[in-house]
């Protein structure tokens, strides 16, 4: 009983309550018709599609900038890095490298000036950085119309100019990292190996740099600014470098999104896409500033898995379709809780 | 002084915060009509009796207090300052509380204006009551005429010079019916010498009609003029309570400076030091609080130099802006070379550390383990506690390294912790401290900048402290630029110590000097007294 007591305060009971309540969902869905190996390979894939966002969130945090309600800063760097790897007609692991070399310098270009005005706000910057983001998807509601594409896949036929709000990559690098050593299992279930592989790597390499020097500084910053200071390390500096890291990899991430969701999605589509990873992250048990690769993990399956599972059960179970409501109500639920058990840091 | 009967009795009155205790069996009685001159260093607890006399959630919070206070011979438990007002103590403080667009007169009865009934209050009670203006100014007036000061009662606060504002300050307390205790916090401090005389005749009228005041300043001879008795508090224990007859600012100075439980000096030999290795001139630093404004000085080569001064008086500026924490300009030179001053990397990067006196706020990275607060700045400074991965393609931290640094200066520094990856803010403030010493000492600085090192850590572990630094002084040969409030440390470890007051030095005195001596030159008398006072050192 003591050493239950102890597992739950190290892991956190909230998340072992949603795991239980997860696995719960797994064993009730056979009695409504849900299948399970296609629910663990849908919980998989969309885990390998978000967990480049929820990673995204971590040097931010880590540097003290808090979460990243800007991250659709970085998801419109990606969505310029795919729509030029089409236009340009690149195909396959060209297309799908090229797509995030292409927004590389975008996102650098956004995180850096995003990073100027957070560190012009401190203390104020996630309600900043949400309005940056929402700012940020409306202004290019109105270039993805006036920008100069003209790949006849992308665009509007009527008009002949403007991009079309969703724009499918079947032709170009759909799958690409989807069917990287897939492991399929009966007709329902498929691994995918290579987005799997792709998360990972990204995560150990973030695990690498907050090892490195300048990982360490940023890590300090975010704990005591004032201490980081005294020891010498620009404070602004670092806050920058994590704010445009953080922007970098959000533009990787909404492409291994595409790549597995099949399509790019634009205009109002980035919108609510933080939301997701902060939720994530936050069940995954990071406060708002500190944050590991566990709780990346840990969050963006359990998130994941519930966004999944709860509306196709419940749907079945209800014999209705709801599930756009239902995830909406577990999403901004889950992000409602999460927000109000963030851990109080002294300073 | 026509009655004797007590008023106000602190009995035993104990404090501590998490263990440090600030106030020991802390006992005197407010007789009514009477005037104490409580005096006390920085940090001897004056504040603190006056938060638990007046009920102060701070108190609560951090325990609550052992002791007793009592009113009238009855013992009163405070639960907030609104209790200790309606028992009838009244406090002007050190800042003004006034509301700058308001005039004198609503200030002073503020919340307790003069109603006057309308229709309206028949329906909808007395909330609807309007103020009654000329009543109100009348009161006002009379409070004043009581003080015996002119104060115009239609004056907007925000148009007042400075000692206005004092003077209805202590007119809005006095205004209060009940009154009969009135604190004042250093109200001489911001006067001009004439101001402060009107108030002292102010104090002397208002005891006369038999309030009780206690009296807190740095302005010894106001305390010895004003005061009929006076209270002197050191490390939180009462060590003089007499009356003010015959006593000279001199016996107060020493009576505060002085410890009876002196940290001895260890040895009483001099030491000489020829080369310089530090200097500063025309040094000015804008740290708010504490600012400095003319520094010159010269530290030799392996002395321990000792900088004191009472607070505000800018002896922490010092430090903090040679290191670059805030805006500073001047001439600075370590080893004859110029010190880039505003960048605190370079500083670093020079051969000079700083441990901080705000430990939990600079000093330490309070959520992070014990092996990055001690080797950070080493890592980030020197690359130091880095290795390889990846056939050198990144540096990462060697946490085995960082994990034997730490538990060196476990061993050497005897800290008392459970492992060296507990967090910092775990630790005591003794131990917190030893970290802070640590993390400088692994960079192995040429010159070692200490700041309070000692302040809000008990008398155990100030000892540890002073004999680490000793050591490090003594075994490598580490200048040291010892920053603190506590003279008795400075004298006990440091060859040469400097005082400041206003920014500026006003004396450099051997350890040995005499202790009225340096309070002499702390406590602002010294242009009258500071001749007479190095002639006796």
């Amino acid at each position: 009983m003591r050493s239950l007591k102890a597992f739950g305060a190290e892991f956190g009971w909230p998340r072992i309550i949603i795991f239980l309540f997860l696995v719960a969902l797994f064993f009730a869905a056979p009695t409504v018709g849900v299948r399970v190996d296609a629910s663990l390979s849908d919980v998989f894939n969309r885990f390998g599609q978000n967990a480049l966002f929820v990673l995204a969130l971590v040097p931010m945090i880590q540097s003290g900038c808090g979460l990243n309600f800007g991250l659709s800063l970085g998801i419109i760097a990606g969505l310029l890095g795919a729509t030029l790897s089409v236009q340009f007609g690149l195909h396959g692991a060209v297309g799908f490298f090229g797509a995030i070399v292409l927004a590389s310098p975008f996102a650098m270009l956004f995180g850096w000036l995003y990073g100027k005005l957070l560190n012009k706000v401190k203390g104020e910057e996630m309600t900043i950085a949400m309005y940056v983001g929402f700012a940020s998807v409306m202004f290019m509601c109105i270039m993805w119309l006036l920008l100069p594409y003209s790949a006849p896949d992308m665009i509007w036929g009527y008009a002949g100019k403007g991009l079309r709000t969703t724009i499918s990559v079947e032709n170009y690098w759909i799958h690409i990292l989807n069917n990287f050593g897939v492991v399929a299992w009966g007709p329902f279930f498929r691994f995918p190996t290579g987005e799997i592989l792709f998360v990972a790597f990204a995560a150990f390499l973030m695990w690498l740099f907050l090892r490195t020097k300048t990982g360490t500084a940023m890590t300090a910053v975010g704990s005591n600014p004032d201490y980081a200071r005294a020891s010498g390390i620009s404070v602004d500096k670092m806050r920058i470098i994590s704010v445009m890291i953080s922007t970098m990899l959000g533009a990787a991430g909404i492409i291994v999104y595409q790549q597995s969701f099949g399509f790019i999605q634009l205009y109002g589509a980035p919108l609510a896409m933080p939301f997701t990873a902060i939720a994530a992250i936050l069940i995954g048990g990071a406060s708002v500033n500190k944050a590991n690769m566990l709780n990346v993990v840990v969050g963006a399956f359990l998130f994941q898995g519930l966004l999944t599972m709860t509306p196709s059960v419940i749907n079945s179970a209800l014999q209705t379709d709801m599930s756009e409501v239902v995830r909406i109500i577990v999403s901004n639920g889950i992000i409602i809780y999460a927000l109000t058990r963030k851990t109080k840091v002294t300073k | 002084m026509e009655t004797t009967d007590t008023l106000l009795s602190l009995q035993n009155i104990s404090k501590d915060f998490y263990g440090n205790v600030v106030l020991q069996d802390v006992c005197f009685d407010v007789r009514r009509g009477e005037i104490i001159g409580l005096v006390g260093e920085n940090g001897a607890g004056k504040t603190t009796l006056m938060r638990i006399l007046f009920g102060m959630n701070v108190i609560r919070e951090t325990g609550g207090y052992r002791g007793k206070v009592c009113i009238d011979g009855q013992e009163v438990h405070f639960q907030s300052p609104f209790d200790a007002l309606d028992a009838g103590i009244g406090m002007a403080h050190q800042e003004f509380s006034l509301i700058p667009g308001f005039t004198t007169t609503e200030n002073i009865v503020l919340n307790r204006e003069s109603m006057r009934p309308t229709v309206f209050n028949d329906v909808f009670g007395d909330r609807m009551s309007v103020l009654d203006r000329p009543l109100m100014k009348q009161r006002a007036a009379a409070t004043i005429a009581k003080l015996g000061v002119n104060l115009d009662p239609d004056t907007l606060v925000s148009e007042m010079p400075v000692g206005h504002k004092q003077f209805t300050e202590i007119a809005r307390e006095i205004n209060r019916e009940k009154t009969r205790i009135l604190v004042l916090d250093e109200p001489t401090a911001v006067l001009t010498e004439t101001e402060a005389e009107v108030l002292i005749q102010a104090l002397r009228k208002l005891a006369a009609s038999g309030i009780a005041i206690i009296f807190i300043s740095h302005r010894l001879h106001e305390v010895i003029e004003v005061a009929d008795r006076v209270v002197v508090l050191r490390d939180g224990v009462i060590v003089k309570d007499t009356p003010t007859e015959g006593v000279t600012v001199r016996d107060i100075a020493s009576w505060m400076v002085g410890r009876q439980v002196s940290v001895e000096r260890a040895e009483e030999e001099v030491r000489s030091f020829t080369e310089d290795i530090f200097s500063v001139s025309r040094l000015w630093v804008d740290m708010p609080g504490e600012t400095v404004k003319d520094m010159n000085f010269t530290v030799k080569k392996g002395e321990i130099f000792g900088i004191g001064g009472l607070a505000g008086q800018g002896k922490l500026g010092i430090p903090n802006g040679i290191m670059g924490l805030f805006p500073a300009g001047g001439e600075v030179r370590l080893h004859g070379k110029p010190v880039p001053l505003n960048q605190p990397r370079l500083a670093l990067e020079m051969g000079m550390a700083f441990v901080s006196e705000d430990r939990r706020g600079v000093g330490l990275l309070l959520e992070e383990s014990l092996e990055w607060n001690i080797a950070f700045t080493a890592m980030q400074i020197q690359d130091k506690y880095l290795r390889p991965v990846l056939g050198g393609l990144f540096k990462i931290r060697d946490e085995a390294a960082m994990r034997d640094l730490t538990l060196g200066y476990i061993d050497i520094l005897n800290i008392k912790c459970t492992s060296p990856s507990q967090k910092a803010v775990e630790l005591s403030g003794g131990n917190q401290q030893k970290i802070c010493l640590a993390k400088s000492f692994a960079i192995a600085p040429d010159l070692l900048f200490v700041s309070e090192p000692t302040r809000g850590i008990d008398i155990g572990a100030k000892r540890l402290v002073l004999d680490a630094l000793y050591k490090y002084n003594r075994e490598l040969g580490m200048t040291i630029v010892m920053v603190s409030s506590e003279l008795e440390e400075l004298r006990s470890i440091c060859d040469r110590v400097a005082i400041v007051d206003e920014g500026r030095i006003t004396g450099i005195l051997p350890p040995t000097a005499k202790l009225e001596a340096f309070g002499l030159l702390m406590t602002g008398e010294r242009v009258s007294q500071t001749s007479k006072g190095s002639a006796d050192a």
